[in-house]
């Protein structure tokens, strides 16, 4: 199977390649051919960093051709800050709109007396639907890093408490994003990422 | 609930994990990526590989090590050693790490912190403290002095407000290691580790002194820890990262299990 992984020069895709790859998938990289992404069997938009890195996919049109490629139904992965960008934007940059496929706008944690950025191993409570994390167990963990989240709603596929409840995966038919690392959380990542490898729109129906 | 991380420090000197004491009479002690894949696969919330004989020379052998390393494992992996421009830093993250550690270097030009941050993002950006508690001082806790190239120099920074700069620049993690700890086996600094702990809004790992498993305890609790480094109790397979986090969950700490 392929995979294509865009880079938006926000951070290192190191991490998610070698992960792909280690899962037998084909691995292609773009940061611009919007062919590619017309092309594309499968998309991941990793992301590490600040939400305003995302105008890098306006710039290069890769926002309206991912749009293109989710309507007609390529299974979409977005990681952390690649999750955040399918919202309608992140209050981190306010003048950087996101995808904007889900509606809600991310926001960063309440006050509190807890660390900020979220950091560690955290886990899920999942809806059973889901297909995103079919086989993933209550007690399993993942591995978050992060300081802004999306709030939690009808298209929440699990949500995470630190601080309040919020969205730690999204996943509306072949549109799904992870607040947290699959790629760094172990076996449970894996197992994840497997599932988004094997999805289509029949399976697990 | 977040949990307490347990992170594995593997000491690396031209390719080869050791153990010393001081950075003398080092012992052999295995070949990183072997050593990290079995620690993560023991339970190990995180791996750290600290080149502690970097040297400019010795570059080429560490992002190899770097590479062989990163590539079998699916936990965070940090990186450290020598790292001295936001270049050095773009090689090692080339390389499959996830984090860089930064110490002396941050330092000397403390930019360096901002730098890596801005490219690569808060969460990539480690900072290594090493700091003795100073009895002259008038907080000889949170006035404890920082030292650098492996403990051997001074710097006259004090390391409450060295965190706090390191914070507002943009560091997402500080790793703090207690000189007068290190090495004793007799239990982590825990009043240092609350005070840079409380002073600081990010997470702060704890280093230094783990002999037995009422100390992470004790740092977990009193020292307000959210994160300790473990070395040398993994080494010669005298415990595990499960069998240490098993004993704190019967303690009462949160921790990542099954694992």
């Amino acid at each position: 199977m392929r995979v294509t992984v865009i880079d938006y020069k926000a951070g290192n895709l190191t991490s998610v390649l070698k992960t792909l790859r280690h899962l037998s998938a084909e691995t292609i990289v773009t940061d611009g051919d919007l062919a590619l992404v017309a092309q594309a069997e499968r998309m991941v938009l990793p992301g590490v960093g600040h939400f305003a890195a995302t105008s890098r996919l306006d710039q290069t049109g890769l926002t309206g051709a991912i749009r293109a490629a989710i309507a007609k139904g390529t299974p979409f992965l977005g990681i952390c800050v690649g999750m955040q960008w399918l919202y309608a934007g992140s209050s981190e940059a306010p003048e950087q709109p996101g995808l904007g496929h889900f509606a809600e706008t991310c926001t960063h944690f309440a006050e509190s007396t807890e660390k900020v950025p979220h950091v560690g191993w955290n886990s899920l409570k999942v809806r059973e639907d889901s297909k995103l994390l079919a086989g993933v167990h209550p007690g399993e963990f993942v591995y978050f890093t992060h300081s802004f989240k999306a709030p939690v709603t009808a298209d929440t596929a699990a949500e995470t408490f630190y601080i309040e409840p919020f969205t730690a995966a999204v996943e509306c038919d072949n549109v799904m994003g992870t607040q947290f690392h699959p790629e760094k959380s172990g076996e449970t990542g894996l197992k994840i990422l497997t599932n988004f490898l094997k999805w289509s729109p029949e399976a697990g129906k | 609930m977040i949990t307490k991380r347990i992170i594995a420090c593997l000491d690396v000197h031209a390719g080869r994990v050791v153990k010393g004491v001081q950075f003398v009479d080092l012992v052999d002690a295995g070949d990183p990526a072997t050593q990290a894949v079995r620690h993560a696969r023991e339970g190990a919330d995180e791996i750290v590989l600290l080149d502690i004989t970097a040297t400019h020379e010795g570059r080429q052998t560490l992002l190899d090590t770097v590479r062989r390393t990163a590539e079998g494992l699916f936990v965070p992996f940090c990186v450290g050693g020598g790292i001295r421009t936001a270049q050095d830093a773009e090689q090692v993250f080339d390389a499959g790490a996830d984090k860089v550690s930064v110490n002396s270097a941050a330092l000397k030009h403390p930019t360096l912190i901002d730098d890596i941050g801005r490219s690569f993002g808060a969460q990539a950006v480690v900072v290594a403290i090493d700091a003795r508690r100073d009895p002259k001082a008038a907080d000889p806790v949170r006035d404890a002095e920082v030292f650098v190239q492996g403990g051997r120099k001074p710097t006259g920074r004090r390391v409450v407000e060295w965190a706090r700069e390191a914070e507002q620049r943009g560091a997402g993690e500080i790793l703090l290691t207690s000189m007068d700890s290190d090495g004793t086996r007799a239990g982590f600094d825990c009043e240092l580790t609350a005070a840079v702990s409380e002073a600081v809004g990010i997470p702060v790992i704890a280093s230094g002194g783990a002999g037995t498993v009422d100390h992470f305890v004790d740092v977990f609790g009193r020292g307000k820890a959210d994160a300790a480094l473990a070395a040398s109790i993994f080494h010669f397979g005298i415990s595990s990262a499960r069998s240490l986090k098993e004993e704190l969950a019967r303690a009462g700490v949160s921790v990542r299990l099954p694992c």
